[in-house]
């Protein structure tokens, strides 16, 4: 790394002072010249005076994983200083407010000290306090505007958009701009040698965050019932929800709304009022993080059993218990699968990035209707609240929702008897009815035993009629699920197998190992139960490593479970701090294996 | 033990309602209750309500939870949906049932258990949302399938069918309801036909979530000397606080009320309901005066009974999220999905 367009810098500031917008300008500025750019956005459970860090890779090779190292940070936390000032690699630098005096004992050989007397600047220029807190970033975006070549027309381009109404502001903060930028000019050799330089490899992309892409896929997918318990990392996506449908759902003429979105009291009602309008009919959802699942469990159990509809959205978080709520996790793999006391398995649907987030959502909606079932969505933390280049969503005008097996009353009239659980067409779904319709199709669900004609029963051969049928229904769905990506590389004999957010610094990892001579193949996992697709991949290969972001390596044991590949036949890496993958992890994992397997 | 379907008879004498329904059409499976249960006389009531109301039943959505008082709701109205749910999540259900579908007239039948023990946080939710509901708690004071605990409504010193003493204080769902902003409170004995099916009857047209809370003794485990919810002792301390009656709105009132303490109320359908009130100075209009009166016939050991509490025209669910008209499960797709167009658009703002 370290090059032109090939490299990374990171802020470390206090959450609450308005870096994150001053961040995000520079994130987008990147994006504009043309240049690949990735943005994490590392943040306390706090609203106000924690540290926060917010790392930006630029890479012309389009790599989009959370890098090793950085070769810049902007060291603006005085409680975190030491140990910012230690994360940047050896020739890198560091840029600190002048203000006052580093002490010295932090200070490092091998690396350059860019001081910029931040606060004297803005105190300088302002008057209000809050103005002198909130410029202070906008000052350093300037600085690192000089320092990395970043194009000025842009920037100010989008000072003028984003304060369109706001004269006074706009003012203030190109002054801000212009202020770092000159100190920049004349005290540091600007450019660094490692800066960028305008590409054009982003003109059919978009800088989007996970959350908001789930929110309008909703939209799209045609969901009018939206339940929720305000809770890190999943509360944007309602509110993504909630701002398309004020876009596009509001009624002309009358202004009433097409859509319903209750905040429950609690995740359990939160999941009953998603049950409870899919069973009515309409496409429901409910959005979480794992301890919202873990009060879902009793409803997924019902709705799994009385066979209703509903998506469930799991932006994962660390765990157990509150664990660390503003950090990312895959540790809700093996709960989302098998959620619910008694033999249950749920369909679920894994998006890598936010441009998946899109598409995945609608498909998830279709697969609710389709089998009649919970369907979740396990996206993450760093997928969903991050904001990351994707391809631009599209959308084909002749999609037909899968409303999946509903009797309409004609349909209903032609039977001789309606039975809510009978197989009819052998494919393990049976035709379901809509409360208000023809009153033959009226019937009784009840989570409690039933046979096929939905009437209660405690009668042995009954009650496993219904429960074989639903195993059959699910088993069938493995091939409706999203199927994996594959990637393969004559003659490889190595497996890299992965899911979810992880995509991205695997992939790099492969490209890294094959400089290396390694020759591998890649499969990430998009779907539960998994599609045949997935077993094959395991057997074709010598070596498995299975790479996820858990400590109890969940990916690895619902293969084993669900294709009977020895567990200790494959190998687990596992990054679970809560920080988003590396490359270098997975590299490292695979190199050292073989290192000692040829000792 | 299965359930088991009612023999299907034809009683060609039976009187039929504006839809062409006999009470029988209104009923359900065999009750598997015990025999004396109070809740069977409920569901009679329901029945009796709906039917007098021409309710057509494939437009009304039956909800429970679990106990013996939700498994009541596949004893009546087998032409409507059911949803047997999960213990004390009932009202979240029908929150999003009614959600996903307006249309329809939503029955939720509840216990004490079910409703102020594991479900009491969905309860003062569904209240506060004003889901439009009828929503019936048979309150017998014990739970009856684990075989006679103690619930939640369990009065101080009312004792178990081993003689040991509650000593918890109770939970009153009318005064929880009255204090928690609930539109329509209303308290009934399961032995008082006459006075219960009225109040149902308004409570299904009311413009809001309807809470009634129905005495209904369990005669298996709390139905002894000693108890405060057995059938004895309801009757004794039964003081009825207003006496409602109901006129249906194809009957034209001809007469006029000359009796003061008469207050006629129009229900949002265009019925009306009219109530008495039998109890010196109560006005079942007036919410605090209401929770004051009901809580000194709870010192006194009284079961204050009637349409407790009121008030038409307050926002329901619907009205405070502001949703069109029509159900929401109904409106088609290219209502609901924007379009490639759209779509095009949008994703330039994200660049």
């Amino acid at each position: 790394m370290s090059g032109v367009n090939d490299f990374a810098f990171k802020m470390a500031t206090v959450n609450g002072t308005g870096s994150a917008s001053a961040n995000s300008l520079l994130m987008q500025a990147i994006f504009r010249m043309g240049i690949p750019v990735a943005g994490k956005n590392i943040f306390p459970s706090n609203i106000q005076g924690l540290p926060t860090w917010y790392e930006v890779r630029v890479s012309a090779a389009g790599y989009m994983a959370r890098p090793a190292e950085v070769d810049l940070i902007v060291a603006l936390n005085t409680n975190t200083l030491a140990k910012d000032i230690k994360t940047v690699r050896a020739g890198g630098y560091v840029m600190y407010d002048s203000s006052w005096p580093i002490p010295e004992e932090l200070k490092r050989d091998d690396v350059t000290f860019l001081g910029v007397p931040f606060g004297d600047l803005a105190a300088s220029a302002f008057e209000r306090d809050r103005d002198r807190t909130l410029l202070r970033n906008i000052i350093y975006t300037g600085a690192l505007g000089a320092l990395l070549s970043i194009d000025h027309d842009i920037i100010s381009e989008m000072l003028k958009e984003k304060f369109a109404k706001k004269k006074s502001l706009l003012e203030a903060n190109a002054k801000a701009i212009q202020m770092g930028w000159d100190y920049a000019t004349a005290h540091f050799p600007c450019p660094l040698p490692f800066h960028l330089a305008p590409m054009d490899e982003t003109k059919d992309k978009v800088i989007i965050d996970g959350n908001t892409a789930c929110g309008l896929g909703a939209v799209f997918a045609g969901a009018t019932v939206g339940a929720w318990y305000p809770i890190t990392p999943s509360t944007s996506l309602m509110e993504a929800f909630k701002a398309f449908c004020e876009k596009y759902r509001v009624e002309p003429g009358t202004g009433l709304h097409k859509y319903c979105i209750l905040q429950a009291e609690d995740e359990l009602a939160a999941a009953g009022i998603a049950i409870g309008a899919g069973w009515a009919g309409a496409r429901s959802f409910t959005n979480t993080s794992g301890p919202g699942i873990s009060l879902m469990q009793e409803f997924l159990g019902l709705a799994y059993y009385t066979e209703i509809p509903a998506v469930f959205f799991d932006v994962q978080r660390t765990g157990p218990a509150t664990g660390m709520p503003t950090r990312t996790q895959q540790a809700d793999l093996m709960m989302l699968a098998y959620a619910s006391h008694g033999d249950t398995k749920h369909l679920i649907v894994f998006p890598a990035n936010p441009h998946e987030c899109f598409e995945l959502t609608v498909k998830a909606f279709d697969l609710a209707e389709r089998f009649q079932t919970p369907v979740f969505v396990a996206s993450d933390l760093d997928i969903g609240m991050n904001d990351w280049m994707v391809p631009r969503f599209q959308w084909d005008d002749g999609y037909v929702a899968d409303r999946g097996k509903v009797l309409t009353d004609a349909e209903l009239k032609a039977l001789p008897k309606f039975s809510r659980y009978l197989d009819a067409d052998g494919d393990g779904i049976a035709a379901r009815t809509l409360p208000g319709g023809d009153p033959k199709g009226a019937y009784f669900v009840r989570g409690s035993g039933h046979d096929r004609h939905a009437a209660y029963t405690e009668d042995s051969d009954a009650y496993k009629d219904v429960v074989d049928r639903i195993k059959r229904k699910i088993d069938n769905a493995a091939a409706h699920v999203p199927a994996p990506v594959i990637i393969k590389t004559p003659g490889a004999e190595i497996g890299l197998v992965t899911i979810g957010g992880c995509d991205a610094a695997v992939r790099e990892a492969m490209d890294i190992l094959k400089a290396q001579g390694f020759h591998v193949d890649f499969m990430r996992i998009r779907g539960f139960p998994f599609a045949e697709g997935v077993h094959e991949f395991l057997n074709e290969h010598e070596v498995n490593f299975v790479i996820e972001q858990n400590r109890d390596a969940q990916l690895r044991s619902l293969l084993a479970i669900e294709t009977g590949m020895p567990r200790d036949a494959m190998i687990a890496v596992l990054d679970y701090a809560g920080m988003p993958l590396t490359a270098q992890v997975v590299v490292n994992a695979v190199t050292a294996h073989f290192a000692g397997v040829e000792a | 033990m299965t359930s088991i379907a009612k023999p299907q008879v034809r009683h060609p004498g039976l009187p039929k309602n504006a839809l062409g329904y006999t009470k029988r059409d209104y009923e359900g499976a065999m009750s598997t209750l015990c025999a004396g249960c109070g809740h069977d006389s409920v569901t009679a009531a329901l029945i009796q309500a709906f039917w007098e109301l021409d309710l057509p039943p494939h437009r009304a959505a039956k909800m429970s939870g679990i106990g013996c008082s939700s498994k009541t709701t596949a004893y009546f109205m087998k032409q409507s949906h059911g949803f047997n749910s999960v213990h004390g999540r009932m009202p979240s259900v029908t929150s999003g049932a009614s959600a996903a579908n307006r249309g329809l007239t939503y029955i939720g039948i509840s216990g004490d258990g079910d409703s102020l023990s594991i479900g009491m946080g969905q309860l003062c939710h569904a209240i506060r949302r004003n889901v439009r509901m009828l929503y019936v708690i048979e309150n017998n004071g014990v739970y009856g399938l684990t075989k006679g605990q103690f619930s939640a409504s369990a009065d101080i010193g009312s004792t178990s069918k081993k003689g040991e003493a509650n000593v918890q204080p109770p939970i009153d769902p009318a005064l929880l309801a009255l204090s928690l902003g609930a539109t329509f409170v209303a308290r009934s004995f399961s032995g008082d036909k006459t006075q219960l099916v009225p109040i149902l009857k308004a409570g299904l047209v009311h413009d809001g979530f309807a809470l009634i809370d129905v005495i209904s003794p369990c005669v298996s485990f709390n139905d002894h000397e000693g108890s405060t919810k057995s059938y004895r002792f309801t009757r004794e301390h039964e003081v009825e606080m207003t006496e409602v009656d109901f006129v249906p709105i194809r009957h034209e009132i001809t007469t006029k009320d000359t009796d003061s303490a008469v207050t006629a109320v129009k229900m949002h359908d265009g019925t009306v309901m009219r109530f008495r009130k039998t109890h010196e100075g109560y006005d079942p209009t007036d919410r605090e005066k209401a929770y004051l009166h009901v809580r000194e016939c709870q010192g006194r050991g009284e079961v204050a009974t009637g349409l407790l509490y009121i008030h038409r025209g307050g926002a329901d669910m619907h009205k405070v999220a502001q949703t069109v008209d029509r159900p929401l499960a109904e409106l088609p797709m290219s209502e609901l999905c924007p379009g490639k167009g759209a779509l095009d658009k949008l994703m330039d703002s994200y660049r």
